[in-house]
């Protein structure tokens, strides 16, 4: 009836290229099979994502790219998600499965501890030994300050490394070598209880003594937050007491400041201490939940505490309190409590905008008490010895006590536990044994990397919270690390504007390009300090978070009160 | 109401409810506070990343991103004081030194620009940096130049919040922070479904339609509605040399400004050559089965062009011949859904009236009639009860017998939106779709399977209690014989049949069930 035609105009020419298989990448069926297998009956909510790389890196040494799609499929998580968490994390491998992958990753910590003692020498000489199998790069600070320069070969870390022993640790690993960690002499539960611990704990439970008369103790005691911000305890219990709950309680144990090593000193002698001061606090706020955000590099401590919780648990200390240890993956800015949080919940670490404030709004946005380990380890003996006997543990206007983290150019670098308002001077002299033989006293930082820098004819200053202000500088964590005149100022400031290039997540501009910035400019022979001021004004200023706000400190400090080591 | 309060701006008092932020309420008052990642667009985030827009609140130590910060009572606030100029100037000093020279810029016209020139900079004192960024034009409709990206994370909002496509992410850290397409992809590899959002968020023109021409080039812009599908976006076409160069997305109640790849980038027929524009002929001579030699370029080697009266007449004749030789019902009508309801109408005046036949039909028997019918005999009513974007307002969303991410991507974008929101999405379809993603229970069945499988749901509803017996019995009819007709339909029994778990059936069930209107 109707003549025929055959084919449509216009489509005899070009044929339409069809698309049979999904946009993008798609992981293989064996990367699919090896993940399934992986994470067969393991939780795959979407906060846990940080702690499923850890699991994919420490099964294969590395995080395939293979895998990573794969395991966004299994967690239904877009993969621009996946790669942008595993990419931000500086101990995490992102590897193209089409390339060949290292054998081994070994860091060599470059932070200035570390850096004063010949690490950059060590990294070099590592990386020419171990050409091509081993992947050989730095690592910011590490925790161990006072047994720099630290190697960490994956799990293993060296103390004191030189190359003979670092070479020799790798070695043993490419030959299949698996590393034990060190034995830790920490006190057990038997032996904390025995010595009347929990006592605090277990009167509160049983409302023996209420929450209210501790949180006033706490108040009278003048106990401030000891991760570096120093705000007072007993306020900050308070404000998150002012939202209604569920609340939840997070801890931060990410203590990454350069020259910062208490935390790890505590909870590895002490765990249990911690804990029940962890458990108060909860108790205090009728947290639901308990988050421990423990830092990567502290493998051993992860141990100790595990076996810690265990013990606790199975006493009923926890009060039914479920605690989730949750492993970091290194990011300084996860120190930050907001940043924390964020990577707590499973993604990048960027600091969240304030207000609102994380103890109104906080991790899972429910009202959150956040507290550093120091000061939750404070807790029970300050309320088992009383108010006045912390409150008068300080020197001159200074309240409490204080541990500070002191390395450097002394004869006895190490973690001391002192009246807080003590001097550097002091510090040294009687603490740290004197300055290393041939090294003169020429400088020191009060506050780790952000704290600023200060001369050594300005060592008799009482260090605590709000003293060293007007100088530009803080006490921040009360790590003290001491320069010699064998030290050159200039590098030392060029290692800590590197650190914090290294360190920014990268959220912000002020932060983001001005410690790149800066960093160019002080790799000058003659530094712009009229620009490096404006610059490091604005960092200050307009930065988001303390990262940014801090990390010219150091900087200005040299200009202010070093202008011959730029003349 | 909410109640007011004052605080000061710039030295004038200013009424506000503590609703808007600094940045829009100094909008309202006739300034533009310098921005670059912030949109004042509709669902576009404030973010406060790039700290362009910093002010000073007095008594505060740092300043503040005017963006995202709202006034409180008593609050005094300096947008061009000292330290806050400072800032500003500081913040797009440091981007500048890394971008590319503007003559040589991807848009020496963007938005980054036009702000460098509000702060009057023209150059950094800043070093710059060396950028290795390869430009990426691997996509056929956009291309990629990142040597001129800020890091501002509107493309990435635009990409995962607007339109949770989820495509874009900012990788690594720091200096080494870099927007990327999935695993680092190359654009046109990757899973982007070319929306366009992202091009149209991005204010340095790192992110480019390739039919890209710079805005004073624009000659004039035609607002207008989408030609493709039936969401109804409403979007801005710019003309320049009487071509059609891009495409905006408009502020329209179904689209909130996205568009669609077919909206964004499906332009080109219209410049088409081998489009029809005039009425033809075909020549004397020429048979219906030459036309597999035809190049439509050039038709007229099989066809002539006409006026609209003489190829409207020979139309008719034809139409007449037709119906003179074989009755009205040798005649035939079947309407484009393209056309409007107007034009429907029209046509199915000319078949009932002018050809004399009641054989007319639609291209919607093939989808719509089925639920047409069905809403009519069970609601009383073909029509849809609510615009898809009441999606915002739900909390729990079923989807059966549709792939919205494909056939309605704007659509799509608001069901994502919600779920992403926590609504808890439900999906009913044999195949997996690009919303699977995102829902809370994705049941599929086995092909021709829904009706039981939709029986089985029902069945659990009404065994389990949790029909509402209110509504039941003051609105319905015969609701004992749809009781009855149920019990054979037990999720167990429908297994075999549907190939759906019995628990998620059930899960499925309750969770539908258990939610109530407000």
């Amino acid at each position: 009836m109707f003549e025929k035609t055959t084919v449509a105009p216009g489509k005899a020419k070009h044929k339409r290229k069809s698309r049979y298989k999904p946009r993008g990448r798609q992981a293989s069926t064996r990367a699919t099979a090896e993940i399934n297998q992986l994470f067969e009956g393991k939780s795959l909510q979407r906060d846990l994502l940080i702690e499923n790389l850890h699991i994919l890196q420490d099964e294969f040494g590395y995080l395939d790219t293979d895998h990573l799609a794969a395991l966004a499929e299994l967690m239904r998580l877009p993969l621009s998600e996946i790669y942008e968490v595993a990419t931000f994390y500086h101990n995490f491998t992102v590897h193209e499965s089409t390339q060949e992958a290292p054998r081994l990753t070994v860091k060599v910590c470059d932070s200035l501890s570390c850096a004063l003692r010949g690490s950059a020498q060590l990294q070099h000489e590592l990386s020419n030994a171990f050409d091509g199998q081993v992947k050989v790069t730095h690592g910011a600070c590490m925790g161990r300050c006072n047994l720099a320069p630290i190697v960490r070969i994956e799990n293993q870390y060296i103390s004191q490394a030189t190359i003979d022993a670092s070479a020799n640790a790798i070695k043993k690993r490419l030959s299949g070598h698996e590393h034990t960690g060190p034995e830790h002499d920490s006190l057990s539960l038997t032996d904390y209880l025995e010595k009347g611990g929990y006592r605090i704990l277990k009167d509160l439970y049983a409302r023996r003594t209420t929450p209210a008369k501790i949180i006033e103790e706490l108040k009278e005691s003048g106990h401030r937050g000891l991760g570096g911000a120093g705000f007072p305890h007993a306020m900050k219990i308070n404000s998150v007491l002012s939202i209604d709950g569920p609340r939840l309680m997070a801890v931060n144990a990410d203590e990454s400041e350069p020259g910062t090593f208490k935390d790890r000193y505590y909870m590895n002698t002490n765990p249990h201490q911690f804990l029940e001061g962890m458990f108060i606090g909860a108790e205090l706020v009728e947290a639901e939940e308990i988050y421990i955000f423990l830092r990567d590099e502290y493998p051993d401590t992860a141990q100790i505490l595990k076996s810690a919780l265990s013990d606790a648990e199975i006493a009923g200390l926890n009060n039914g309190r479920r605690v989730h240890l949750r492993r970091g993956a290194g990011a300084y800015i996860c120190g930050e409590e907001s940043a924390m949080l964020e990577s707590i919940e499973g993604k990048r670490a960027y600091p969240r905008q304030k207000p609102p404030f994380p103890a109104h709004v906080g991790l899972f946005n429910r009202p959150t008490l956040i507290n550093n380990v120091e000061t939750l380890y404070w807790l029970p003996q300050i309320l088992e010895k009383g108010a006045d006997w912390y409150r008068e543990g300080g020197r001159s206007d200074s309240q409490g006590m204080r541990t500070f983290s002191l390395s450097g150019q002394v004869k006895k670098p190490g973690v001391y536990r002192v009246p807080a308002g003590i001097t550097a001077q002091e510090l040294i002299d009687k603490y740290g044994g004197g300055m290393l033989e041939g090294h003169q006293f020429k400088a020191y930082l009060p506050g780790g990397a952000s704290g600023g820098m200060l001369p050594a004819h300005m060592a008799d200053i009482p260090l605590d919270f709000g003293t060293l202000e007007k100088y530009g500088c803080f006490i921040g964590s009360a790590a003290v690390i001491v320069l010699s005149d064998q030290d050159n100022l200039k590098d030392v400031c060029r290692n800590i504007m590197h650190f914090f290039e290294d360190e920014s997540c990268g959220q912000c501009t002020p932060c983001r390009m001005g410690t790149t910035k800066a960093l160019k400019l002080m790799q000058a022979e003659h530094w712009d300090q009229d620009l490096l001021t404006d610059l490091s004004d604005v960092m200050r200023d307009a930065s988001i978070c303390g990262l940014g706000q801090a990390a010219p400190n150091v900087l200005v400090s040299l200009m202010k009160f070093f202008p011959e080591e730029l003349s | 109401m909410s109640e007011t309060f004052s605080f000061t701006l710039n030295g004038a008092k200013i009424e506000t409810d503590g609703q808007k932020s600094i940045w829009q309420i100094a909008k309202d008052e006739g300034e533009t506070i310098p921005h670059l990642c912030y949109a004042d667009r509709p669902g576009f985030r404030a973010d406060g990343n790039c700290r362009a827009c910093m002010v000073e609140i007095e008594g505060e130590r740092v300043l503040a991103p005017s963006c995202m910060r709202k006034p409180s009572e008593g609050m005094v606030v300096h947008t061009k004081s000292e330290r806050a100029t400072k800032a500003q100037t500081m913040v797009l000093e440091m981007l500048v030194s890394d971008q590319p020279p503007r003559d040589d810029s991807p848009d020496p016209e963007s938005h980054f620009w036009t702000i460098a020139d509000q702060l009057n900079i023209k150059d950094s004192r800043l070093p710059p940096e060396e950028r290795h960024h390869a430009k990426d034009a691997s996509h056929p409709a956009m291309t990629v130049n990142l040597e001129a990206c800020i890091n501002c994370d509107l493309c990435v909002r635009a990409c995962r919040e607007v339109q949770s496509n989820d495509v874009i992410g900012m990788a690594s850290r720091g200096a080494n922070a870099k927007i990327v397409f999935d695993f680092d992809d190359l654009m046109g590899d990757s899973t982007c479904v070319a929306c366009g959002e992202c091009v149209q968020a991005c204010p340095t023109g790192a992110l480019l339609e390739k039919s890209w021409v710079a805005p004073s080039k624009i000659d004039r812009q035609v607002n207008s509605v989408c030609p493709f599908c039936g969401v109804g976006c409403q979007l801005t076409y710019n003309i320049s040399n009487e071509k059609i160069v891009s495409v905006d997305g408009r502020n329209g109640p179904a689209n909130e400004e996205r568009l669609c790849v077919k909206g964004r980038f499906g332009f080109d027929y219209v410049h088409n050559p081998e489009r029809l524009t005039k009425p033809l002929i075909r020549k004397e001579g020429i048979s219906k089965s030459d036309i597999e030699t035809l190049d439509p370029a050039n038709p007229y080697t099989h066809f002539r062009e006409a006026s609209w009266e003489e190829a409207l007449d020979t139309a008719a004749k034809g139409l007449l011949k037709v119906k003179e030789e074989k009755g009205p019902r040798g005649l035939a009508g079947f309407g484009s859904a393209k056309g409007s309801n107007e034009e429907a109408y029209l046509f199915q005046k000319l078949v009932r009236t002018g050809f004399g036949s009641n054989n007319v039909d639609h291209c919607t028997r093939l989808c719509h009639a089925s639920s047409v019918a069905a809403l009519l005999e069970t609601v009383g009513s073909g029509a849809v009860s609510a615009p898809f974007n009441e999606a915002e307002n739900s909390d729990v969303m079923i989807i059966i017998g549709a792939n919205p991410a494909i056939n309605h991507p704007v659509a799509a974008t608001f069901f994502k939106n919600a779920a992403k929101n926590g609504a808890k999405l439900i999906i009913i379809d044999p195949r997996k779709q690009a919303l699977s993603r995102y829902a809370a229970y994705h049941l599929q069945e086995k092909p021709g399977s829904d009706v039981a499988l939709l029986n089985a749901i029902m069945n659990v509803i009404v065994e389990e209690g949790l029909a509402d017996q209110d509504y039941i019995s003051n609105h319905t009819e015969d609701f004992e014989t749809l009781k009855a007709h149920l019990a054979d339909y037990t999720p167990e029994k429908m297994e075999t049949h549907t190939g759906v778990a019995p628990k998620d059936i059930r899960a499925v069930a309750q969770l539908f069930a258990k939610q109530k209107p407000e």
